[in-house]
């Protein structure tokens, strides 16, 4: 680790005021200082945020939606039983994440904010776009059998690694955050970029905004009967996704009346495609809807190295996704949250 | 740029100069304060060797940043047992065989403590195979590590129950 400034301000105009370039704001660390360890990041200061006030709240505001703050530990989301009774997919997707020492340590600002697992990007030897623009992409003739099928560019074809942000998306989250500039809302669609050819450029932050709370509207929690996140990994826990998918489905009269799929770690940002959830409207929910639904949720889909299975890999958890959704979310948390193992690993 | 912070560990109360904000607070406990129990694996959150209760929570020491952490509550393997009496979850790990080598273990015993007090998993040993999938065991004593949180889990629950009554 190089050498860095360390402030913690007591409020979070004083937060904002310290930033400068080159500085980083500091949540559970779990991402940024691993990152700083490598020598990936190396910022000149870091803003402790864990000790500003009133930003570790789960509220109900008077509109119905729900109002998590930044510094919400992940662990401390997820088993809030209001919350998860809401919004059970969201904490299934947070609980299919790391593990449980990580979940009590990060917070649901630097969850949004984790930066791509590829192996180029966490080593400062490699040539890599993302962290050193013009640099090149040591992933594009390097080990990419897990990277980007949707989205990518010849700049890079990184994913993006967070569960809880597929979860998000599908929930049409929207992020509130402040910086010198005042306060601004950002729609979850809008948060994340492509990489184009400007792959540093990640997501919609401004510099020195902070992360203040993600809501989720009321609506949302329209979905809680018939909604789950699916995650393939290498193991059935403390693993990253290969591919997931967040489905919820919402029923009148037996027929479909809202229908929202987002896939993981298939592009930089939690990828959702209108057409998939409208052609699903108004249709009684079975196998070949499904798959058709997963077609077109992954229409343009190519491989971007050595990682054209995940493209059929995405498309079964894609239905498989909604076919357990339609089923009904389940009542209680499967002791291995967005396995297909389900309940039970070991009979 | 140096620090001072106050740390409660093991019940008692230190007080640290850090002369810069980069030590974690794994090698603040290895190498400063003569309490290497807590184990260094990977250095990175994938292994878990390095678990410790900060404040009552179980969290991989490797990726806290000790500065951070001024005015906390720490427990290491070494603040478990009262004297010579082993904290159940100690004995349970040696009733059941939870071991080979013994270098991830005191990290697992610290996260065992940790998920029993969360109370998620009770004694579904799927549940404790998930709440425990934070600790890696090269030896892969899992088995005798599954077998033991949850025999650990209801010997506490029955303490807890003889202490109530
Ligand atoms: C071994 C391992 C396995 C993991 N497995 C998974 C997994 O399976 N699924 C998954 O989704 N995640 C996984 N993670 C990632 C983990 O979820 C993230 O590291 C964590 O959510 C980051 O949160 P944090 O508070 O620790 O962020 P930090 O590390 O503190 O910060 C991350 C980034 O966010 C910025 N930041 C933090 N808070 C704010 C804020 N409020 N406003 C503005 N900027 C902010 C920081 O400057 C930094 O750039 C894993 C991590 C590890 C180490
Ligand atoms: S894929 Fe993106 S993050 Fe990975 S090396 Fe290439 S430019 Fe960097
Ligand atoms: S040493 Fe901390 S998790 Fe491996
Ligand atoms: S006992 Fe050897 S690593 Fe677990």
């Amino acid at each position: 680790m190089t050498p860095f400034d360390y402030v913690r301000p007591a409020s979070l105009a004083d937060a904002i005021a310290a930033w400068e370039p080159g500085a980083a704001y500091l949540g559970g660390g779990t991402n940024l200082v691993d990152l700083m360890k490598t020598g990936a990041l190396r910022p000149g200061k870091l803003i402790d945020l864990t000790r500003l006030p009133g930003l570790d709240r789960i509220e109900a505001l008077a509109n119905g939606d729900t109002r998590i703050g930044a510094l919400v530990r992940n662990a401390d989301l997820a088993h809030d039983a209001d919350f998860a009774r809401a919004f059970p997919m969201v904490a299934e997707a947070l609980l299919s994440g790391a593990s449980g020492q990580l979940r009590n340590a990060a917070t649901v600002g630097g969850n949004l904010l984790q930066r791509t697992r590829c192996a180029y990007f966490q080593d400062p030897h490699s040539p890599c776009n993302r962290r050193d623009p013009g640099a090149g992409c040591a992933a594009r003739s390097g080990d990419n059998g897990g990277l980007a099928i949707l989205g990518w560019s010849a700049a890079c074809i990184a994913t993006n690694p967070s569960d809880f942000c597929v979860a998000l998306a599908a929930m049409d989250a929207v992020v509130e955050v402040e910086g010198p500039d005042g306060a601004r809302q950002i729609s979850f669609a809008d948060f994340h970029l492509l990489p184009g050819e400007t792959p540093e450029r990640e997501t919609a932050l401004h510099p020195g905004e902070v992360i203040v709370a993600i809501r989720l509207p009321a609506a949302s929690a329209g979905f809680r009967a018939h909604s789950r996140y699916l995650k393939l990994r290498d193991r059935t826990s403390y693993a990253f996704a290969l591919v997931s998918a967040a489905a919820a489905l919402r029923f009148e009269g037996g027929k479909i009346a809202g229908a929202r799929l987002a896939l993981g770690a298939v592009a930089a940002r939690p990828w959702r495609v209108a057409e998939a959830e409208a052609l699903m409207i108004g249709q009684t929910p079975d196998r070949a809807l499904f798959d058709t639904a997963a077609d077109v949720a992954l229409n343009g889909a190519a491989p971007s190295g050595d990682n054209g299975h995940k493209i059929a890999l995405a498309h079964r958890t894609a239905a498989r996704a909604l076919a357990l959704a339609a089923e009904g979310t389940p009542a209680q948390m499967p002791a291995f949250p967005a396995s297909v193992f389900g309940g039970h690993a070991h009979a | 740029m140096s620090f001072s912070i106050s740390l409660t560990i093991n019940g008692t109360r230190r007080d640290v100069l850090l002369e810069d904000a980069r030590v974690t607070l794994l090698d603040l406990l290895r190498e400063r304060l003569a309490l290497p129990g807590t184990k260094k694996g990977c250095d990175r959150g994938q292994c878990g060797a390095c678990t410790v209760l900060v404040d009552g929570r179980r969290v991989n020491s490797c990726l806290s940043l000790a500065v951070t952490l001024d005015g906390a509550e720490v427990t290491t393997i070494e603040g478990l047992a009262q004297g010579d009496r082993l904290h159940p979850v100690q004995a349970a790990f040696i009733d059941h065989d939870g071991f080979q080598c013994g270098y991830c273990t005191p990290g697992q015993i610290m996260s065992a403590v940790g998920l029993i007090a969360e109370g998620h998993a009770g004694t579904d040993p799927d549940r404790i195979r998930e709440g425990m999938s934070g600790n890696l065991c090269r030896c892969a004593a899992y088995h005798g590590i599954a077998e033991a949180v949850q025999d650990a889990t209801r010997r506490m629950a029955a303490e807890d129950e003889r202490a109530s009554a």
